[in-house]
């Protein structure tokens, strides 16, 4: 089975992150870059599926020449082909980078066959357009679905749940198909030393793809005013027990 | 949470490791109003006690740091928050074995368990190692991991509970206030801080990797740059996890890849001192908030983590497929000289600084910088490799200390001598005379920042004259030339003339110069104008804080002369005790004036033509500073030998230097002069002579009483430390500094070896340690030639049943013994005992 993955070389999240001073960018100071964790989830979910099935992963990304850190950490953890797009600006917009994904698996599978499935991360951690995947898929004439968070193969279909208030919906899919993954269809694994030491050794294949710009401009980056959550001590031994009772009341916690 | 206080008496910035131990330690001396700050969150506020890898492995080369490693150890102990795991250091080639060697000679002079193991040995300790790879390694049992903010909760605990202590987390500081005293030195007043200001009698920066941007905030500098150490955390994997415990198999350390294996329950860290320097600027480290993981736990860098994951491999191969949890550039102190910088800053008086600091000797530094606060001086160890004082301003410079420690990172687990030189951004302070040495093949050694001719290129033909032998190992003549023995032998024969222009020179002058200069010395500096006075200057405590020497050069004049290594640590000294009323001025003379040492018994007919004056002992006696004229040359002749040879140290102007030597090297051809290096000077001539050296011999740790420097009589006015001197003179001394002779230097090889003077245990004759009734344990505290005797000299400290001429007893050097003999218990040499060259 041919599985595409398609990632984007993000500001690893989990810190304060500060804004450049013209609005334009991220401030990379003091910042690590990762994969999007829900593309993460997306390689993890291709190595397992060709683990168990067969095939091979293909990790696919349109960014700057250093998003091939983020293509060598795929392949650290078991993906077989890599390919960047290399672009010279921090990011281009949704519709631009969809019309040169596409562009460039129309190359892909020109020369190896069609991909069997392609996934995207539901959306990108730092634009979060939730745009790329639906658009690839259009122009592609795939099926596409967003928001799984499980994936099952069968012979020429697949069948992948999304969550929903209250349960699954599910979805069967001819392939060839397009799914958005979401964070928690899988624990990711770490790479292991061996893993990271033959993935320096992997071959990066480049494509070339220049598209127009989409529609959509960006004019400024703000960060938004950081949510203060606010402590208060109740009291501290059994004196504050009946500050407890009253705030469970509140809550309606208490039958 | 508490009101936050408007005053305090001490304020303590920093909550890591240090900073705990420093409160809790300042609780138990007495200190009632401690208050304690840190920008970041407790337990852990985010600096690298945070990261810590927390083992300890306690065989050092260097006592300061093994005394502070073994208390610290006691310390975590009685905590109950350390495990003994044991710790294998592996060699992977035989250099290493040697070193091993060295290692076990200092396990032993520090009475640690150690022994040295095959890679049979090893595997049954670590059975998942590759012992095709290793071939030797040397086995610590008692090396421990310690939980260090568990330690550091307990001790500040210990200080709340004794309601001596107030916490504030994420309070962090915006400055440093000071004050001028009476005649201008700032001294710290207040700290200002997003939650209040505090004034305050005393501060202590405590603040790991953020130190020096604490300080320059108070116009101070902690001299010491935030650096990448690289680790991972790789797992699960099997054969630890079937421990079942936190630590189960012992510590190795692969010394010859810098690389080290410890586990954390089912994973394994493995850290990496092998990739390129990296350093951070404190302003660059990024805040708690824009962190991901910690302000000191940055993202890896992975490429220069790649070699170490390969040689790990390589080691154990089960770590190839253990997964990668966590890896970090790990954020750590160093500073230019490897050593903590500790003490009171020079610049802001009450302001301290408790800095570049391992969790193996946090407690222990906690501790002795406590006392250090409390008594004046600590008295737990001889904190002159630590003091922050020693360094010049040159090497508090940015660029200067990144490029020390560019050079000593990969150095970490590297196989130090213990004269090894540094190699980048020398040439810092230069005499006059450097040219002219450089054209007479001058090998310049370093004294902190000061250039001096070790030996001269120049006298190599003397090698063959005198028959000087090469050593017969690589180690012994690493840092050496037979070249310095022949200079010797020259200057004793002839004359010799030594570059002692890096003496660093301090004038006090004023109404109250010689009362205050008579307050710092042992020995009388009320004398005579023209005498000079060779004296200790002692701590509190009665131990030694400097040797040097003062001059009476008028009624309200006097000028201490001492050595390059210690001008800092001695100017501090001066700066802090001289009274505040204006009496005094202190001036630093050191680059006005530059020094010759004409030594030899030809150096009065090399001088007597350039100069007018007597030169007899009449017109120039012994111990005297005359004003003289020498080649039209405004000189001030000193009649002294640090070499045990008649002559004079000769004093001129910097701008007259050359002059003066180019008269004299004139002067000396007839008389066979040759030019005698620092090799000569500060060691083979005094070891000769057994003159005690600053920082070797004379410690904080020994009174003069115990290094034979107490003079018959006690001046009546009063000095530092005069109560504890006057109670050592009273006392039976617990050791005696003796010269012993090495009677047989050949080991098992068949080869002559030479002690380094590296701390190597003097033995019973049954191979026992010999510790003296404070605990303090026989060592050598120099080794170096004596050729005037053709003997091999070491000097150490005895208790006094040992301290007795003729007694047969062993040094132990890189683990083998040899016989030693006590040649002189007390003062005296045993060259020219009479000292009649001196005197002639």
């Amino acid at each position: 089975m041919q599985i595409l993955v398609c990632v984007k070389r993000v500001p690893a999240p989990g810190a304060r992150i500060n804004v450049t001073e013209d609005g334009q960018g991220v401030d990379a100071a003091h910042l690590g870059f990762t994969t999007s964790p829900h593309e993460e989830c997306a390689v993890e979910e291709a190595v397992r599926i060709t683990e168990a099935r067969g095939g091979e992963v293909t990790v696919l990304t349109l960014g700057p020449p250093e998003a091939e850190e983020q293509l060598r950490y795929a392949a650290s953890v078991g993906a077989h082909r890599l390919v960047l797009i290399p672009i010279e600006d921090v990011d281009w917009d949704p519709q631009r980078t969809a019309a040169a994904l596409t562009e460039a698996i129309g190359g892909l599978e020109a020369a190896d066959g069609a991909f069997d499935l392609i996934l995207f991360g539901n959306e990108s951690a730092d634009a979060g357009g939730f745009q790329v995947g639906v658009r690839v898929a259009h122009v592609l004439d795939r099926p596409i679905v967003n928001g799984i968070k499980s994936i099952e193969v069968g012979e020429n279909t697949l069948s992948a749940r999304r969550e929903i208030d209250g349960g699954f919906e599910v979805y069967e899919l001819p392939m060839p198909a397009a799914l958005g993954v979401k964070e928690g269809i899988n624990l990711p694994r770490y790479p292991t030393m061996k893993g990271r030491l033959a993935s320096k050794k992997a071959e990066v294949g480049e494509v070339a793809v220049d598209t127009p710009d989409g529609g959509q401009t960006r004019l400024r980056l703000y960060r938004p005013e950081e949510q203060v959550s606010e402590t208060v001590i109740l009291g501290t031994g059994p004196d504050a027990a009946g500050a407890v009772v009253d705030l469970f009341e509140e809550l309606g916690v208490l039958p | 949470m508490s009101e936050f206080p408007e005053r305090a008496r001490v304020v303590v910035i920093g909550a890591g490791i240090v900073g705990n131990c420093l409160v809790g330690h300042l609780s138990d001396l007495g200190w009632a109003d401690i208050v304690q700050v840190d920008k970041g969150p407790l337990p852990n506020p985010g600096g690298s006690t945070g990261h810590a890898s927390n083992f300890i492995f306690p065989v050092d080369h260097n006592k300061e740091m093994a005394l502070l490693t073994l208390e610290s150890q006691r310390q975590y102990e009685e905590m109950g928050t350390q495990t003994i795991s044991g710790g294998i250091e592996v060699a992977r080639d035989e250099v290493r074995l040697e070193e091993f060697r060295r290692r076990m000679t200092s396990a032993k002079a520090w009475d640690i368990d150690a022994r040295l193991l095959t890679p049979a040995e090893i595997a049954e300790l670590v059975p998942f190692i590759n012992t095709d790879v290793i071939i030797g390694g040397f086995y610590s049992p008692s090396v421990s991991v310690v939980d260090s903010l568990e330690t550091g909760t307990l001790m500040r605990r210990k200080a709340q509970d004794a309601g001596h202590l107030q916490v504030f987390a994420n309070t962090e500081v915006l400055d440093l206030e000071t004050v001028e005293d009476a005649i201008g030195i700032p001294r710290i007043d207040a700290v200002v801080t997003n939650r209040g200001r505090i004034v305050t009698d005393h501060v202590v920066i405590a603040c790991g990797v953020w130190s020096n941007r604490l300080a320059n905030m108070a116009g101070a500098t902690i001299p010491l740059t935030p650096t990448v150490h690289q680790m991972a955390d790789v797992g699960p994997i099997d054969v630890l996890a079937a421990t079942n415990n936190e630590i189960g198999y012992p510590i190795v350390r692969d010394m010859d890849t810098l690389c080290y294996e410890r586990q954390t329950a089912g994973s394994m860290e493995v850290g990496s001192y092998a990739h390129r320097p990296i350093f951070h600027h404190p302003d660059t480290i990024p805040s708690n908030e824009e962190s991901a993981l910690s302000p000191t736990e940055l993202p890896l860098s992975q490429d220069d983590f790649d070699p170490a994951m390969e040689q790990a491999i390589e080691l154990m191969e089960v770590l190839g497929d253990a997964e990668i949890k966590y890896a970090i550039n790990g954020l750590l102190s160093l500073t230019p000289d490897a050593m903590p910088v500790i003490g009171e800053t020079v610049e802001v008086e009450n302001l301290w600084s408790a800095a570049a600091v391992w969790v193996k000797e946090g407690p222990g530094i906690g501790q002795l910088v406590a006392e250090w606060m409390t008594y004046g001086y600590p008295h737990l160890a001889d904190p002159h490799g630590s003091d922050i004082a020693r360094l010049y301003p040159e090497e508090r410079d940015y660029d200067h200390i990144c490029a020390r420690c560019g050079e000593h990172f990969n150095k970490t687990y590297g196989i130090v001598h213990p004269l090894e030189q540094w190699e980048s951004d020398r040439g810092q302070a230069k005499s006059p005379f450097y040219s002219r040495e450089e054209a007479l093949g001058a090998v310049f050694y370093e004294a902190r920042i000061w250039e001096r001719p070790q030996w001269y290129e120049h006298n190599a033909p003397l090698v063959e004259k005198y028959g000087i032998a090469e050593r017969d190992t690589e180690w012994d003549s690493r840092w050496w030339s037979p070249i310095i023995d022949a200079e010797h032998l020259a200057l004793r024969e002839n004359v010799g003339m030594v570059d002692l222009s890096a003496f660093q020179i301090f004038d006090l002058t004023g109404p109250g110069a010689v009362a205050f200069a008579d307050y710092l010395a042992v020995n009388k500096v009320d004398v005579d104008v023209g005498r000079a006075v060779y004296t200790p200057w002692l701590t509190p405590g009665g131990g030694f804080h400097s040797d040097l020497t003062m001059m009476r050069l008028d009624d309200d004049h006097v000028r201490v002369v001492t050595g390059a290594f210690d001008g800092g640590r001695d100017a501090f000294w001066i700066r802090k005790h001289m009274p505040r009323n204006g009496s005094v001025t202190v001036t630093d003379a050191t680059r006005q004036v530059c020094t010759i040492g004409l030594w030899g018994p030809n150096a009065p007919a090399v001088l007597d033509p350039l100069t007018d004056a007597s030169l007899n002992q009449q017109g120039s006696p012994y111990g005297w500073v005359i004003d003289a004229e020498v080649a039209g040359v405004s000189c001030q002749l000193f009649r002294i030998s640090y070499v045990g040879d008649t002559g004079w140290e000769i004093y001129t102007s910097w701008e007259d230097g050359s002059t003066l030597w180019d008269a004299l090297w004139e002067a000396g051809q007839a008389h066979s002069i040759v030019p005698v290096g620092i090799g000569v000077y500060g060691l083979t001539g005094r070891m000769e002579k057994s003159y005690r050296l600053m920082g070797a011999e004379l410690e904080s740790e020994y009174n003069p009483v115990e290094a034979g420097l107490a003079r018959p009589r006690v001046k009546a006015a009063n000095f530092i430390g005069k109560e504890a001197y006057l109670e050592a003179r009273e006392a039976e001394p617990a050791a005696v500094l003796c010269t012993l002779t090495v009677e047989d230097n050949t080991d098992s090889q068949g080869r002559r070896r030479f002690m380094q003077g590296g701390n190597e245990p003097i033995l019973t004759p049954d191979g026992e340690r010999i510790v003296d009734a404070h605990g303090r344990v026989s060592r050598v505290t120099t080794a170096g030639g004596a050729p005037s005797v053709d003997a091999y000299v070491l000097m150490a400290y005895l208790p006094p049943e040992y301290a007795v001429v003729g007694t047969d007893l062993l040094v132990m050097y890189m683990n083998e013994t040899f016989p030693v003999k006590v040649a002189v218990a007390g003062p005296g040499g045993i060259f020219d005992p009479a000292d009649s060259r001196m005197k002639s």
